[in-house]
């Protein structure tokens, strides 16, 4: 089953790989860009681009769009915006955990 | 009140969380591993844990449930790995069912829970390292259903991509 929403775990796993951090760096400060281009950029060949390409892809943090015989990758923001929500929501759950074992301590005393 | 400060990196599917307690050591670390404490705090509310069974050991886990304001019911498993006593413990958190079958559908994390004192206060400092479905399949499917013993950084290089 295909989600369609990218969700902040995929989005993590995908990005937990050096190469695909830096094609996602490359897409954050260019609009759009082919396979052939990126890999120019990393000195790796076109395979080893496309097969990143395709995890990023399906883990909906780049998106596809075919324009004449190209075929074009651009950042997803929705990723970038699902992995801050739930990263700020972690951090309330921790929060609110951390005051309420603080408030425990200090009601044993 | 001291605050809780945290560390962010996701794209190595890390966080960190840290809080300084104005607690004794020994205080802090029974609060995170014994039953009737821990259920005090865990949750964050509204939600309450009520435990199903609690074992503090290596190979041990903590089955419960986070029961919501309107009665439902959100069945958790804590694997604890590693423990240190009183200086650290690593343990496996994951959804499961009242059978603490887990649940291959939902992501979970790992986490190294690392003690300091200092005078009369505590440090505590969690590192969470978030598994994936994928991942969590893995480990299912590796038989971690029980016993869970594996050191963190064994389980790290099976997570590895």
């Amino acid at each position: 089953m295909k989600r369609m929403n990218p969700t902040a775990h995929t989005v993590m796993s995908a990005l937990a790989e050096p190469r695909r951090q830096q094609i996602v760096e490359l897409l954050s400060s260019k609009a759009s860009l082919n396979a052939s281009d990126i890999a120019g950029h990393f000195e790796v060949t076109l395979a080893a681009v496309s097969q990143h390409l395709k995890v990023l892809r399906e883990a909906k943090v780049v998106l596809m769009t075919k324009k004449a015989q190209q075929r074009l990758y651009r950042i997803n923001p929705q990723a970038f915006e699902e992995l801050e929500q739930w990263s700020r929501r972690m951090k309330e759950t921790w929060t609110t955990r951390f005051d309420q074992l603080d408030a425990l301590l200090n009601a044993s005393d | 009140m001291n605050k809780t400060i945290f560390t962010e990196m996701l794209e190595n599917k890390q966080m960190t969380v840290s809080r300084r307690f104005s607690a004794p050591l020994d205080k802090v670390w029974a609060a995170w591993t014994e039953r009737d404490l821990l259920e005090k705090w865990w949750a964050p509310k509204p939600y309450r844990a009520v435990s199903k069974s609690f074992d503090f050991s290596e190979g041990g886990h903590w089955h419960y449930y986070m029961e919501g304001p309107g009665g439902e019911k959100h069945w958790c498993l804590v694997n604890y790995m590693e423990i240190s006593a009183p200086k650290y413990f690593t343990a496996r958190d994951s959804f499961c069912d009242e059978d603490a079958n887990l649940n291959p559908n939902l992501p979970g994390n790992v986490g190294r829970n690392v003690f300091k004192a200092d005078g009369a206060e505590t440090e505590v400092l969690v590192t969470l390292t978030f598994v994936a479905v994928d991942d969590m399949k893995k480990i299912i499917e590796m038989g971690f259903k029980e016993g869970f013993t594996m050191g963190l950084d064994q389980l790290e290089e099976l997570l590895s991509v």
